[in-house]
């Protein structure tokens, strides 16, 4: 007799693409608002993204539930830094955090892949991005999410960063301005919104500078 | 099943005794277990899709002035190149390098414990911790781990009191000391070159030219491996990074393009 498997399965996939873009005073992070389950939708206005310090905002794609938990508990965590040390995470120390967070659930990981961005203790553009079990590198721009495989190879083209392994050294932020930097955001998601089905309906878009944070919207197709 | 937890300790419950406002989430953390009846099941479908990345290329090897270890820097998942520019060896303290094949979150969460778990020991013995005793402590949280999916082969390679030391650790639990290994699916490539131009005698020059090479054809010819070869030379006075080289211009480096000689050539047309 062949073995009875589970057909329930904890994880669902709710779409959706993320994207941050580190400058060398400004960080910029994006993510569509549309949130799936198969082909259907079930809302075209939930925001992936979380602002977890004044310094540090994080884009996650995948199962919103998990998201959702994950955000809990670096919110507390960072409470609970902020009540013990008298002040806020800065983003390399918040970015370790995540990754140590996402690895203790190695066996029954968090099906979330996320990008980190914001700014460093320097006031510089900072991006971190996460696979779904806690690896992390410091990058330039990162994409990730169901239209990341759309998204990225187009980053590279436009942005493409000397590796920070070479030697000798080569700083990994883009040249671009903020304004420039948004408007290639803006660009990507509608590209990435018209062949992947994931992807749709309203972009949120948060910027990170030494001045504070702004938040801009665009719309993007529903169909 | 008793898991290895000492990995997670969290340090301030060690100082401190636990208060309300911490609670659970100060408590030492330990592995959240899936309510399954088939955990290797389970697992296999979590491995599917965590997909962890594991094409890659790295070696290490012993010579007269110390040990050489270089990596490619490129992870990939299933076909997707996820990144160029990942760190593949890991600088667990001043005098002592792992590398990373296999998993990326296993081995870099691996890697920063086990430079946790050295530096403590420098602190409660009052000297550093030898290269074998850091690969023991390594290959036993593994061992203990075995058969849990994690999938780690890393080299540990340092200098100590003894003089100059390499170790294979890998998530079998199995521990090998040695003076030559490449790690990864672009290893075989790597020996090829590294077996045949290897000599004890190498000069600190000649030794990184030698693993430089030897990174760059396992690159050429594997598809898992590529971006920057990176080179470390340890030393009596630690590790020293020698070399960051994009494998793409390396290739011209080693082959440059000669020009030929043009017979005809074409002139555009003027007009219809």
């Amino acid at each position: 007799m062949t073995k009875q498997h589970a057909n329930w399965s904890p994880y669902d996939n709710n779409g959706g693409s993320c994207v941050a873009i580190a400058g060398a005073d400004y960080c910029v992070i994006a993510a569509d608002t549309r949130m799936s389950t198969g082909y259907n939708i079930l809302t075209r206005d939930y925001s992936k993204i979380s602002q977890l310090t004044d310094k540090s905002v994080m884009a996650s794609s995948g199962f919103q539930a998990d998201v959702k938990a994950l955000q809990k508990v670096l919110s507390a965590r960072h409470l609970i830094y902020q009540h013990q040390h008298n002040k806020q995470m800065s983003c390399p120390a918040m970015a370790q955090l995540l990754s140590n967070t996402l690895y203790y659930k190695r066996f029954f990981p968090y099906y979330a892949f996320n990008v980190l961005g914001g700014l460093d203790n320097e006031g510089k553009g900072c991006v971190f991005t996460y696979d779904a079990v806690g690896s992390y590198e410091r990058v330039g721009y990162s994409a990730q999410g169901s239209g990341s495989t759309l998204i990225m190879p187009f980053l590279d083209n436009q942005l493409k960063s000397p590796s920070p392994l070479l030697l000798p050294a080569k700083d990994a932020v883009t040249p671009l301005s903020e304004t420039e930097a948004v408007d290639l955001v803006k660009t990507v998601f509608a590209s990435a919104t018209e062949r992947d089905i994931y992807t749709g309906d309203k972009l949120e878009i948060v910027i990170l500078n030494a001045s504070g944070i702004r938040r801009e919207y665009m719309d993007l197709r529903r169909d | 099943m008793k898991l290895d937890t000492t990995g997670l300790e969290s340090f301030p419950t060690l100082l401190a005794p636990q208060n309300d406002v911490v609670g659970d989430l100060s408590a030492a953390p330990s592995f959240d277990l899936p309510n399954s009846n088939d955990f290797d099941g389970f697992l296999k479908e979590a491995i599917q899709m965590v997909k962890p990345a594991k094409g890659t290329t790295t070696l290490a090897f012993i010579f007269k002035e110390g040990v050489m270890v270089a990596a490619d820097s490129r992870a990939s998942m299933g076909g997707y190149i996820s990144s160029q520019s990942v760190k593949k060896i890991i600088e667990i303290n001043p005098y002592m390098l792992g590398t990373m094949a296999g998993g990326a979150a296993d081995c870099q969460f691996w890697h920063r414990n086990l430079g946790i778990k050295c530096r403590l020991h420098e602190l409660a013995n009052k000297r550093r911790i030898s290269v074998t005793g850091a690969s023991k402590l390594l290959a036993n949280i593994l061992y203990s781990y075995r058969g849990m999916g994690l999938s780690v082969g890393t080299m540990i390679a340092g200098w100590d009191e003894t003089g100059p030391g390499l170790y294979y650790v890998d998530s079998e639990g199995g521990r090998l000391k040695g003076t030559r290994f490449s790690v990864g699916s672009g290893s075989p490539y790597a020996y090829g070159v590294l077996d045949s131009g290897y000599r004890y005698d190498l000069s600190v020059e000649e030794a990184a030219e030698l693993a430089r090479r030897a990174i760059y054809h396992a690159t050429f010819r594997d598809g898992a491996s590529g971006g920057v070869a990176s080179v470390y030379y340890v030393g009596p006075n630690g590790w020293k990074k020698l070399s960051g080289d994009d494998v793409g211009e390396l290739h011209y480096h080693y082959y440059p393009v000669t020009p030929s000689t043009v017979e005809q050539e074409m002139v555009e047309a003027t007009g219809a």
